[in-house]
């Protein structure tokens, strides 16, 4: 370590900043406090920095729950470091409470020692009350273990804003930027983007932007002259180091939408996005529908089952039909989805997976959809599974479940969740002309053409859309028979046709790469088996304990039906396998009865991402079980 | 996109599958598709751009039957299918087959919404008002009473009217034939196909099985003139044998009654004049109840709108004005920042 090394890790009080290597904060408010956008902003503050990030928006269901209550705690929380992130972290660093019910809800989770930041001003007696507190958790002893910065925040603001004239309400709806600005000084990010940011967002209201610029401006003003708890000096996050591109922000639901159309244009099609609105999945319907430009058209449907029916059409009519939901909605499409299959169309189902059953838990993520994706239809009705691993992956996926459609003339169903579909992270912006076409050939020659004309290779079926002359033809969900693609209700062409529609899903197996091992050595003592958003607890979790000498491998499953062809041999090759899933134990079953192997589950249900720490604790527990 | 077929003059059995046709024998679908291939052959319907789709039941194997593009879904959601159909290619013919089960019960939502849309398609419904395929139970147009393996007592819950739905839904064309007036049904699809935008068809279809006679009192040789009213565009609402009966308007009650026409003709008796882009008027026409007052049939209403299609076509233009570059350019939009190596 240099003389200047040691320097800055020592700082002089109140000149210096604090060295870290990488930092969790949480902005808790209520509803109405804007913390998802206070969230967004520093998000984007913090890659421009050059950290490494991850978030989670993590908000209630109801648009804006009583004022005051916990159960209208609306949090945003950020992880960012001078090194790789793979979690929006486990505890936080640094907590900002707008409000009373937020800290009440939040406190548990920030680190003894960690700075607390609150607003006394929203400290009244009837919001101590409506929170659950009997004494001001400001003044009994209760946060001590924090280092606490309280601060009037909305007086602060009032004062700040004052030139501009707002009314009382909208002047005190300024207060998160002004908090924004104080958290921006703290850990030394530039406030140009969100200056910028307000002034394209309220062009029509210049007096809103500017009343909110001047609070950003003023309570990062405070933070920089305010006496600041002792060893509180601001803080410093060197740059991670990234490949090298161009980057941006980019939330799954982003990702998802632009692989969709890269997707398409690869394929040399157009789309149907048709959908009906269901949390966390209406983003998806809200940015293609912005970008109706690119060769998407989207269609706002009556219902969830109009929205698989008019998808299906347009495949039918010779483009490529996609929907999309969370699973409630993604249960009434099973029926068309059985017609898709049967009929053998291409078709993809975006299910951005919440808390369930039933309603569940609409805003809160979970991966408890795999059984309805693989299983859940009437009869023997395979299909091809896929699931994104995080925001920035979508964009990979959703182009091979565009391929993967259209080549096998199959409904794909894609498995995102809430986290991956809200969370945002700094991605490198891909070079397109990088991802090799794959052209759709419509049929148009009539000499011996039938509807269930199969490639032989593929065994998909020919797709001759209407318009073409010659081909007219019939198909439904009444089987058909294999030679002729006339209804058939012969029995033994049942068999055989269920045959063949299972044997060309389980051919997609040959035609997508083997299974790869993230980190870690094929044969270790234990295989921690992965799928979804979890890759980012389960990875860092992994490599915290190979680095500690543990003989442990993370695998990340992509293609949940069919499984990778090589995946049973890995999984054999491990004397103990670990499933961690935000769910009951799901891909563990798939696993169980695919390969006859003892994994085991390590189930989190909690509406709420694994802690790293869970996993680590989960996974020397595992290794430590006596058989 | 479309490739027209070669021109040729097809005749109605040019329109023919050679599948085995698999109805009841003398069900009043056998009729319907006549009617229907007859239709085919009068517009020179081009089959390669022609699509027929279907739900569940027994109207809904019409597609199989028919020489052009054809989709036989699932039950009730039909007009889904459709609606994916005409937004992937507008330039598509499409009609849409159903019965009353499959439209006005389990697809009912679909049928409220693809009409209220204005889709520019055509939709049959067969109306036998009685479940076939499923061996005999009420259906939504059941009237009350009806006995049925599901209802042995009798049903006691009211029919939908299908006319009435469709003009509550926003219809802009509604329309009524019989499966037995071979002369009469090819004029009723000849219209609604020349209509831009949902055109909606109730067709009375007699279940030779399950509900055998169930139109008898309006349908039957012997009381068709007196029962049945024929809707003509600009002409008075007459009706009965020689035309002696007519349709007046009872101004007190907002009520369409039935008169006798004296000597002086109907203008003298205020016989209405059948508007059918008045919306007033066809819902009072598709009102009319047996006994009291005779069925109507023929085009009720039809005032044009602009259609979905359209709507679809102006955002399009639209978005493609807005747009903001490729998706290259879209995914470089905002904040962006570079990592040098």
């Amino acid at each position: 370590m240099t003389l200047i090394d040691k320097i800055l890790q020592n700082p002089v009080p109140g000149s210096a900043r604090e060295e870290l290597e990488s930092a969790v904060v949480r902005f808790a408010g209520d509803s109405g406090d804007g913390m998802q956008l206070t969230g967004d902003q520093f998000t984007l503050a913090t890659a421009i920095a050059g950290n490494d990030l991850a978030t989670f928006p993590d908000y209630p269901a109801e648009i804006r729950a009583p004022a005051g209550t916990t159960f209208g705690v609306s949090s945003f929380q950020i992880n960012f470091g001078a090194r790789r992130i793979m979690t929006s972290g486990d505890q936080f660093d640094t907590l900002v409470a707008m409000n009373p019910a937020a800290l009440y809800v939040e406190a548990s989770n920030l680190k003894p020692g960690g700075l607390l930041i609150v607003d006394t001003g929203s400290f009244t007696e009837r919001n101590l009350r409506k929170a659950g507190y009997d004494t001001n958790p400001l003044h009994d002893g209760s946060i001590d273990k924090f280092r606490t910065i309280a601060i009037d925040i909305s007086a602060m603001t009032l004062e700040a804003v004052k030139p501009f004239g707002l009314s009382q309400k909208d002047a005190l709806r300024c207060k998160n930027l002004w908090t924004l600005g104080f958290v921006y000084w703290l850990f030394g990010r530039q406030r140009h983007a969100t200056q910028q940011w307000l002034k394209t967002k309220f062009a029509k209201r210049p007096d809103i932007a500017d009343a909110n610029i001047a609070a950003l401006n003023a309570g990062h003003a405070m933070a920089e002259t305010a006496e600041l708890p002792s060893g509180v000096h601001g803080y410093h996050i060197a740059p991670a180091e990234i490949v090298p591109g161009t980057y941006r922000t980019v939330t799954g639901t982003q990702a998802l939408a632009w692989g969709l159309i890269h997707g398409l244009k690869l394929a040399g099609l157009d789309a149907l996005f048709a959908s009906y609105p269901i949390t966390p999945a209406s983003p998806l319907l809200h940015v293609l529908a912005q970008n109706q430009h690119l060769g998407i058209t989207t269609f706002q449907a009556e219902d969830e089952i109009a929205a698989v029916g008019a998808a299906i059409g347009a495949s039918f009519a010779g483009t490529l039909g996609i929907t999309s939901s969370s699973g409630p909605g993604i249960a009434l499409k099973g029926e068309a989805i059985g017609l898709a299959l049967s009929a053998e169309l291409p078709l993809i189902i975006v299910n951005s997976q919440r808390g369930g059953p039933s309603t569940g838990l609409p805003t809160k993520t979970e991966q408890s959809d795999l059984y309805q994706a693989v299983y859940g239809r009437n009869a023997d009705a395979p299909l091809c599974v896929l699931s994104a691993r995080s925001a920035a992956d979508c964009f990979d996926v959703a182009i091979e479940a565009v391929r993967i459609a259209t080549k096998y003339m199959t409904p794909v169903i894609l498995l995102t969740d809430g986290y991956i579909a809200n969370a945002a992270e700094p991605w490198r912006i891909p070079e397109l002309d990088q991802y090799a076409p794959f052209a759709v050939e419509f049929r148009t020659e009539k000499a011996g053409f039938h509807p269930f004309l199969r490639n032989p290779e593929t065994l998909a079926r020919v797709w001759a859309k209407p318009g073409t002359p010659g081909l007219e033809h019939r198909i439904g969900g009444i089987e058909r028979n294999f030679d002729t693609g006339h209804i058939s209700y012969d029995p033994d062409n049942h068999h055989k046709m269920t045959k063949i529609r299972a044997a060309k899903i389980d051919g997609i197996a040959a035609d997508v790469p083997e299974q790869a091992i993230e980190i870690g050595q094929a044969g270790a003592r234990l295989g921690v088996v992965g799928w979804g958003s979890t890759y980012g607890p389960i990875n860092r979790a992994v490599d915290n304990l190979i680095r500690r000498g543990h003989g442990v491998a993370h695998i990340h499953v992509r293609n949940i039906w069919p499984l990778p062809r090589n995946l049973g041999s890995l999984l054999k090759g491990f004397d103990r396998i670990l499933v961690p899933e935000m769910n009951n134990g799901q891909l563990v079953t798939l696993l169980r009865a695919q390969y006859l192997v003892d994994a085991r589950g390590l189930n989190k249900i909690a509406g709420q991402p694994f802690k790293i720490a869970e996993i680590e604790t989960a996974i020397l527990a595992e290794l430590e079980r006596t058989p | 996109m479309n490739e027209a077929s070669p021109p040729v003059k097809r005749t109605a059995k040019d329109y023919a599958t050679d599948q085995e046709v698999r109805w009841c024998p003398g069900c009043g679908d056998y009729a319907i598709l006549r009617a229907m291939l007859k239709t085919l052959a009068d517009i020179e319907a081009d089959p390669a751009n022609t699509v027929f789709v279907s739900g569940i039941g027994c109207a809904a194997r019409l597609p199989y039957y028919v020489e052009t593009y054809g989709f036989h879904t699932i039950h009730g959601r039909a007009p889904t299918f459709a609606t994916g159909i005409k937004l992937a290619n507008p330039a598509l013919d499409v009609w849409v087959v159903g019965g009353d089960g499959d439209m006005l019960s389990i697809g009912g939502n679909h049928l409220l919404h693809v009409l209220r849309r204005n889709i520019n398609l055509q939709i049959l419904l067969f109306n036998n008002e009685i479940y076939g395929l499923t061996k005999g139970q009420a259906s939504p147009t059941s009237r009350i009473g009806t006995r049925s393996p599901s209802t042995p007592m009798g049903s006691v819950d009211g029919p939908i009217s299908a006319c009435q739905f469709a003009l509550g839904a926003g219809a802009r064309f509604v329309a009524r034939g019989i499966d037995t007036q071979q002369k009469n049904l090819p004029e009723v699809f000849k219209r609604a196909h020349a209509h831009k935008g949902t055109s909606f068809v109730e067709i009375f279809q007699n279940c030779i099985v399950y509900n055998d006679g169930v139109f008898d009192n309006f349908t039957a040789k012997a009381v068709a003139d007196d029962h049945q009213i024929h809707c003509e565009h600009g002409q008075p609402l007459l009706f009965g044998a020689d035309n002696k009966k007519g349709l007046r308007l009872n101004p007190a009650r907002l009520e369409i009654e039935a008169v006798e026409i004296g000597d002086d003709g109907p203008e003298a008796a205020g016989i209405l004049i059948h508007d059918e882009t008045n919306l007033a008027l066809a819902q009072r026409l598709a009102a009319m109840d047996q006994p009291l007052l005779p069925v109507a049939i023929g085009v009720l209403y039809c005032n044009p709108a602009r259609s979905f299609d359209d709507g679809v076509a102006a955002v399009r233009d639209e978005a493609k004005k807005r747009g903001r570059g490729d998706l290259k350019a879209t995914m470089h939009a905002g904040h962006t920042w570079t990592v040098d190596a």
